[in-house]
């Protein structure tokens, strides 16, 4: 990193300090200008996006009692008032989660295919591309949105939002993967004159499966996390009852949603981290 | 591979019959607890509304094009505060976040009991998603940009502190005891052996995180947090489908730009 040979007068200057016997680390960025017009926009940049930002003091410290009430409520989670509710859309949130990450991956996986450079043809690749990238562009939200005024309320419309959410997050990680793949393995069974399905599934699939089976359960998570957000625009699942219980100022029962959620999480994060050491 | 004779044939197999058996057994139930969530779908949907979603769908692009484009001037200031929400928030993530990688990390914590704690944090954090985080801060500090930052920061805290805290734990253990042997204290050794190996790492977390929170920012407006999305919120309402589709179009580009952003720093940190 530093070039003994290159002797500006910093450096020099370091060096004398040196010898005194003080000691100074290397700056990040050499030049000295360019470390202070970055400092000077970062504090410009600052001054600017506080103007922006209107904050109302004292509506913050009228809602402060609100803030220590929620935070209380997390001591004493209120699981029986709403009991029949909260079971209600867990369970809707975990069904959807299930069926939108298995359609999910399985329309992935073609999109995946066909986006990876090395194997697709580019009409084919530019296509899937084009669908990845709308995909992941646009939050579960909105495209939540948009489906629950094609398809109505309820959970059908969160089924298809989360699966095509997936459809961009898989299909992109995975084309990665299959680019990422050794050719040996490609030629050699494209040598014994295999069709296009046996060269994907005994070249390509062996070497991706640890990690699309990884990819998927984290999927898995994430649609269970989306799944509670998506309820707020009418799409299924918990997130409905946590909006209600939110404008209501029962925190109680929102406490104990959110409880429940991280809960779940967790112990899907745990079981993921078990199947991606089993598989590996 | 085990080997099967059918007759005088020796047939190669990829399993063992009883486990070839058991994988089937799986493959069974998967399919069927899908059937049996999709069943749960089904019941709950009204598919009397899906017979005229073609329709639906038809109408609504239809109504989507062209973008109103009258209304672009009007966004800018919403997009500006989209971009503050998401860049302020991810900074004051990050100040929190930081402190707590290392309590949480095995290697830097002080003691067992606070890195179980910082752990805590970090899962509820990571739990919860910003959209829900505002909608609580809505009712806390009041419908706004200050809202949104807040939630942003409070969802990045999780995101930054887990992935810094396991850069922390993948370290070199050597640079640590070297300067542990030359009697450096607890804070030298984690400024000048820790930092140094984690700092490619962590700049490359705060930037992809920044990335993301670009996109969450556009949407916090939904739930009243401030930015583009209470625009987008007040059209949907209005049934303006021409307006939704300037600030889609405006969202795209503005994610196309952060995403771009996001990797040039990457690729100039790493």
């Amino acid at each position: 990193m530093s070039n003994p040979s290159t002797d500006s007068g910093a450096d020099q200057q370091r060096l004398a300090l040196l010898k005194d016997g003080i000691w100074k680390p290397l700056p990040l960025i050499r030049d000295a200008r360019w470390r202070w017009a970055l400092n000077a926009a970062v504090l410009l940049y600052i001054v600017l996006a506080w103007l922006s930002v209107d904050v109302n003091w004292s509506r913050v410290a009228q809602g402060m009692d609100r803030g220590v009430a929620f935070m209380a409520s997390f001591l004493q989670p209120d699981f029986v008032t709403r009991s029949g509710e909260i079971f209600t859309g867990l369970k809707e949130s975990l069904t959807m989660t299930l069926a939108a990450t298995v359609i999910g991956v399985l329309l992935a996986i073609p999109v995946g295919l066909g986006a990876a450079r090395n194997i697709s043809p580019l009409p084919v690749y530019l296509f899937c591309r084009t669908i990845i990238a709308l995909s992941r562009t646009f939050q579960e939200i909105i495209i939540a949105i948009l489906f629950v005024a094609m398809f109505g309320f309820g959970p059908l419309a969160g089924v298809v939002t989360l699966a095509f959410a997936t459809i961009g997050f898989m299909a992109k990680l995975l084309a990665e993967d299959i680019e990422d793949t050794q050719k040996e393995p490609l030629e050699a069974i494209r040598a014994t004159g295999a069709s296009w399905l046996q060269w994907v599934n005994y070249a390509v699939q062996p070497q991706v499966m640890p990690r699309l089976i990884g990819l998927s359960l984290y999927r898995l998570d994430i649609n269970f996390r989306e799944s509670a957000v998506i309820g707020i625009v009418g799409a299924g699942g918990i997130g409905a009852t946590l909006n209600t219980s939110i404008n209501r100022y029962d925190y109680d029962t929102s406490a104990a949603i959110l409880l429940l959620i991280i809960v779940i999480v967790l112990m899907s994060e745990y079981l993921s981290g078990y199947v991606r050491k089993w598989t590996q | 591979m085990p080997l099967i004779r059918q007759g005088d044939q020796p047939v190669w197999k990829k399993r063992e019959p009883l486990k070839q058996y058991a994988h089937w057994a799986g493959w069974m139930l998967g399919g069927m607890l899908f059937v049996w969530c999709w069943a749960i779908i089904s019941e709950n949907t009204i598919w009397e509304f899906l017979y005229d979603a073609d329709e639906q769908a038809a109408s609504l692009i239809g109504r989507m094009i062209p973008p109103d484009w009258s209304i672009t001037g009007s966004l800018m200031l919403p997009l500006w505060d989209t971009i503050n929400i998401a860049t302020v928030g991810t900074v004051m993530g990050i100040a929190i976040a930081f402190p707590l990688a290392f309590l949480a990390a095995r290697n830097t914590t002080p003691h067992p009991a606070l890195r179980a704690v910082a752990l805590a944090i970090i899962v509820s954090s990571r739990s919860i998603n910003a959209l829900i985080w505002a909608m609580l801060l809505v009712t806390i500090v009041g419908p706004g940009s200050f809202a949104g930052m807040l939630a942003i920061a409070l969802r990045s805290i999780g995101f930054v502190g887990k992935l810094v805290y396991e850069a922390i734990e993948e370290i070199h253990p050597t640079p640590v005891e070297a300067l542990s042997a030359t009697g450096a204290g607890r804070s030298q050794v984690l400024a000048y052996a820790v930092w140094p190996q984690i700092m490619p790492a962590f700049a490359g977390i705060c930037v992809y995180r920044w990335d993301i929170n670009i996109r969450e920012a556009t949407t916090l407006g939904l739930v009243g947090a401030g930015g583009i999305g209470l625009q987008m919120n007040a059209a949907i309402n209005n049934l303006a489908w021409g307006q939704v589709a300037t600030v889609f179009v405006l969202i795209f580009a503005t994610v196309v730009v952060s995403e771009w952003v996001s990797a040039k720093v990457r690729h100039a940190m790493l």
